[in-house]
């Protein structure tokens, strides 16, 4: 991630805040920054959302192609997922040194999709065997401010809320193999049921106490932070430590219980922005990056 | 040939334009407040990012100093949903390096580097959608992005990416042009003096032709600059409006 330096005299500031539940910005330990999204950003895509959290930005495009399903699970689509940290976001990103950076998002987010019930995978499933839905779903860094996880779920959460998926119908043409045809009509589309997707909260510990979306400055001051992805209902589908520093079982399990906390409540609000988003329709005005 | 007619009889494009016209241009200068400039800049349905780190020491290797002048360094990368069908690397294969090289000569020929010897201005510009003209929507939010770090240009660059069809210069290609056979050519311009940065062309054309396109080119350019203008202009009046409230 982007660094900051940040001096002792900093520190102890910013540790002393969060003691008393006073962060530098003004926000208490629990509390996100401010967050606007906005769907249907890249007309390119068959969905996308673009994400700002404070200064940090991200961009999600998804795009939906056939493809052959994986052996083991035949009746089944799936999703691949890739994440771009671009030089935008920081000199020390270009060429290949945000791969390292860009390799480990990924990986955590395949962790975090790797269970039955984050999505409807046999809703993408044409043809068992044959032809499935591959879902790409590709990550645009565009600014590090801290916080990429949660910014990056929340952006999935959204471009998948905007993905549409053609019609296809089979037909079986004359030497007995299957055709695809996908529907001509830009409007006659399937969309995906975002209910489980995820939303992934990051705790930073911070002296004895911990502070959701972390700043540059506060996550210097932390030794670890954990990394929960919760559901709407409130179950964890992955959870992770990131960090040098060691946490004990305690402060593990209480700030669990404060990422589960913070993530059910993460669900329904955006959730509810998404959908009155949606039903702006045409009306809607697109701002995107000019506004 | 048969199917799409590029330029029909009544001189109307694919998407409903003259030869001689521009797509639309809609531009922001400072959409990034972590960069030392930044811009975003829409040409018709290709839209890039440009942000600017600079004029800071030289990192990685110390060999590239230069002790008169500033070193450029310029990325070209393309989002992997930009194009209709999805680009694997975002950057690395020789298309983006060949283009990153054109945009490092053509801001040096414009950038005014011999003010800050020994130090490295960065230039990257990322496509979030791809629809022709790749090249030069790339140098006109290039341009907007130095301006907006502050960093002295000797004139505004401006690119356009012009084709010739029956006999026709038609200025500012888009992505079903580009690839219907027609021959291309890039050209970025300084326009107040009428100098070329780069000019680029890799198709065939009869050289009886050349002339017509390059100043068909040209004027484009200088349209692209007018607009580029206002927005520079428009961007100061907010930010001084900001600044005095």
């Amino acid at each position: 991630m982007a660094t900051v330096q940040v001096s002792e005299a900093e520190k102890v500031y910013i540790l002393h805040g969060i003691r008393d539940d006073l962060r530098v910005d003004g926000r208490g330990c629990e509390d996100y920054r401010h967050m606007e999204i906005e769907t249907d950003v890249v007309s390119n895509t068959d969905g996308s959302a673009k994400v700002t959290l404070g200064d940090t930005a991200v961009l999600v495009g998804v795009k939906a192609d056939i493809g052959k399903p994986r052996p083991m699970v035949p009746n089944e689509g799936y999703v691949e997922f890739f994440v771009d940290c671009s030089a935008n976001a920081t000199p020390e990103f270009e060429g290949r040194g945000g791969e390292e950076l860009g390799t480990e998002l990924s990986n955590t987010l395949y962790k975090v999709f790797n269970n039955k019930h984050s999505m409807d995978l046999k809703s993408l499933c044409i043809s068992a065997g044959e032809h499935c839905w591959v879902l790409y779903v590709d990550v645009l860094l565009l600014q590090c401010d801290g916080n990429l996880y949660d910014a990056i779920s929340v952006a999935i959460k959204a471009a998948l809320f905007n993905t549409k998926i053609p019609r296809v119908h089979i037909s079986a043409d004359e030497e007995g193999g299957k055709e695809i045809e996908l529907s001509d009509d830009p409007y006659d589309c399937v969309r995906l049921n975002v209910e489980n997707v995820p939303c992934i909260v990051t705790l930073c510990k911070v002296g004895h106490r911990h502070v959701v979306d972390a700043t540059l400055q506060e996550k210097a001051c932390s030794v670890a932070s954990l990394i929960i992805s919760v559901t709407h209902k409130g179950t964890i589908t992955c959870t992770r430590k990131v960090g040098g520093g060691s946490l004990d079982p305690e402060s593990i399990f209480e700030m669990t219980e404060a990422g589960k906390r913070v993530g059910k409540a993460l669900h329904a609000p955006l959730m509810k922005l998404l959908q009155q988003e949606e039903s702006l329709g045409k009306a809607r005005q697109k701002v995107g990056f000019l506004g | 040939m048969a199917g799409l007619e590029l330029l029909s009889d009544q001189g109307y494009r694919l998407d409903g334009r003259k030869a001689t016209e521009l797509r639309k241009v809609q531009a922001r200068m400072g959409v990034f407040a972590q960069a030392d400039g930044s811009a975003y800049l829409e040409q018709g349905n290709t839209k890039a990012l440009a942000v600017v780190y600079g004029p800071h020491e030289v990192r990685g290797a110390r060999s590239r100093i230069r002790h008169d002048r500033a070193v450029i360094n310029c990325q070209y990368s393309m989002a992997t949903f930009s194009t209709a069908e999805r680009k694997r690397r975002p950057h690395g294969d020789r298309k983006s390096t060949e283009m990153s090289l054109h945009l490092k000569q053509t801001f040096e020929a414009a950038v005014m580097t011999q003010l800050y010897p020994r130090s490295q201005i960065d230039i990257y510009v990322k496509i979030l959608q791809s629809d022709g003209g790749n090249y030069s929507v790339c140098v006109n939010a290039a341009t907007l992005a130095v301006i907006d770090a502050g960093i002295p240009m000797r004139d505004y660059v401006c690119a356009c990416t012009v084709g010739f069809v029956d006999e026709t210069p038609l200025a500012d290609l888009c992505y079903a042009e580009e690839s219907g056979g027609v021959s291309s050519l890039a050209l970025a311009l300084l326009p107040r003096g009428g100098q070329i940065a780069l000019l680029q062309m890799d198709a065939r054309l009869h050289q009886d032709h050349l002339e017509a396109l390059i100043e068909a080119a040209m004027t484009a350019c200088k349209g692209v600059s007018k607009v580029l203008d206002q927005v520079v202009r428009q961007h100061l009046q907010e930010a001084s409006v900001a600044s005095a409230e």
